[in-house]
């Protein structure tokens, strides 16, 4: 079996994949349709998505399956189709990845509060096993749990990932700048929080997505790493903070900007970069332009 | 307890988000009575209810500014709502019978195709804690569901909320509808990817960072 953990233990820095959503749009997904149902409609439009970064040189691709948990296809009534639609979402990908380029495969978080009462830990774990298991059998090599705010979802994410699989499990948050110039993600928590609790559920990478752009993504990792020096770290960032213009939104960080940024993460301690919201197979391929050199 | 010391605890009990004397947040006012028993208390004493809301504002403010600053984070301030509902509900009774009047009515709603209500609940949850009635159109909502219950609510203000950059073209469209159909509506809008340009841009009255922001916002129209 494939192990992503092996390839950065040989001293790799693997390049992983950019936006899906904003790409889904270009292709005509339309505002209030459900993205991950397209894994099913509209399957060749996924799979050009996932082909393009496979083109562009990512050494992971992701699934079209961030929205996929029973809890949030509820919205659309299509909870019960949960299953197959991120089994659908795991095949295209595999299918366009081939067996030499890694599928991860994506879960969001649900939305929901657990503080507020809006669900209770049993059926999030539910859910996230569901979720975990049918990209399992669509046939990923690895789990991504992605822009995690709230750290007691996250544990019991990757808990029911790894409980529904034997596969390697990422989890990644999104932090924001807040007082003191420290990281907070919204619910309050820490970088050194996060690393304490992903350890204590046996995660295989952390790491964090989102946000606000590559610069401050640097010191992210910086932070990241100032608690722990072997977990191998994730990143996947935005392409800058949005700019709405003339009713066209439009993100700042261009591919040079980016592949620019790439030695000093690679030097903070980040070892799989690629994009978030805003970035294309372009962005991508200035960062394998300067990891491969 | 004196009356003075009565709404005191008001504020406080508010900005720190305790609920009554059973909830086990804030973990140092464990055993304590929350803004449950307090409000009880406080009408026994025949403390007006305008001086029990306006404590219950004060306490949103503290936890509200705290957010704005980045020193509290979503749970501090969904607690502090939590503790200001108490509080409310011992009120309803005087906003039905007219003896505290409501600051006016607040329609609010994340636009079409964004599902994410975190930032919505938390504007409309500290809105209502100021005073105003808030109409909650929840998620994913199109410019008719907003344009009907606008009719419904003359004098109104509207609120969009939008966490995704993609939805916000949508929240653009929506605000254009509204402003061609009803010019003299005001509308705020926030969220993530959003910023005062952007707002600016789509033809919206204000913009906020923050729950706190679209408070001050609407009460500067009172």
């Amino acid at each position: 079996m494939k192990s992503l953990l092996n390839e950065i233990k040989k001293g790799k820095v693997l390049v992983s994949d950019g936006a899906w959503g904003t790409f889904l749009m270009k292709r005509g997904l339309k505002a209030g349709e459900c993205p991950e149902y397209w894994n099913i409609s509209h399957k060749e439009d996924v799979f050009a998505i996932a082909k393009s970064y496979v083109d562009a040189g990512s050494d992971i691709i992701l699934t079209n399956s961030f929205g996929g948990s029973p809890y949030k296809l509820k919205h659309f009534d299509l909870s019960e189709n949960a299953f197959e639609i991120n089994k659908q979402a795991a095949l295209i990908s595999r299918e366009a990845a081939g067996e030499n380029i890694y599928v991860l495969g994506s879960i969001g978080p649900t939305g929901a509060m657990l503080i507020m009462n809006e669900i209770t830990e049993s059926e999030l774990y539910d859910g996230f096993f569901l979720q975990a298991k049918a990209l399992m059998s669509g046939g990923v090599d690895a789990i991504c749990i992605e822009t995690m705010t709230d750290i007691n979802e996250a544990k019991i994410a990757v808990k029911a990932a790894k409980d529904a699989t034997n596969l390697e499990v990422a989890c990644t948050f999104t932090f924001d700048k807040v007082a003191n110039n420290e990281f907070k993600t919204i619910m309050g928590v820490s970088p050194k929080e996060v690393i304490d609790a992903i350890l204590e559920v046996n995660a295989d990478v952390i790491g964090t997505n989102c946000g606000i752009g590559f610069e401050l993504m640097i010191d992210i990792v910086k932070e990241l790493r100032k608690y722990n020096s072997t977990i191998p770290i994730l990143v996947h960032a935005n392409a800058g903070l949005p700019i709405f213009n003339n009713n066209i939104i439009e993100y700042p960080d261009t591919p040079e900007i980016m592949g620019n940024f790439v030695p000093k993460l690679v030097e903070a301690g980040a070892n799989i970069i690629g994009g978030c919201c805003g970035t294309t197979p372009d962005h991508i391929k200035a960062i394998v332009r300067v990891i491969k050199n | 307890m004196n009356n003075q010391e009565l709404i005191e605890n008001i504020v406080t009990c508010v900005a720190r988000g305790k609920v009554s004397l059973e909830s086990p947040f804030p973990k140092d006012l464990i055993g304590q009575i929350g803004t449950n028993e307090l409000t009880k208390i406080a009408l026994e004493n025949n403390i007006s209810p305008d001086l029990i809301l306006k404590a219950c504002n004060d306490g949103m403010k503290i936890i509200g500014e705290r957010f704005g600053k980045g020193e509290a984070f979503v749970p501090e301030l969904l607690m502090s709502a939590k503790a200001m509902n108490a509080v409310m509900i011992h009120l309803k009774p005087f906003f039905k019978s007219g003896t505290v009047k409501s600051k006016g009515k607040f329609i609010i709603g994340t636009v079409l195709g964004d599902l994410h209500d975190i930032g919505k609940n938390l504007v409309s949850m500290v809105v209502e804690g100021n005073g105003w009635e808030v109409i909650d159109l929840g998620v994913d909502c199109k410019t008719e569901k907003f344009i009907s219950k606008i009719k419904e609510n003359p004098g109104c203000f509207v609120g969009l909320s939008a966490l995704l950059t993609t939805t916000m073209a949508n929240m653009n469209k929506t605000v254009q509808e509204i402003k061609k159909q009803f010019p003299e509506i005001k509308i705020l809008v926030g969220g993530a990817p959003l910023t005062m340009e952007a707002a600016i841009q789509m033809g919206a009255d204000g913009y906020s960072p923050n729950p706190q922001g679209a408070v001050e916002y609407l009460n500067s129209w009172v």
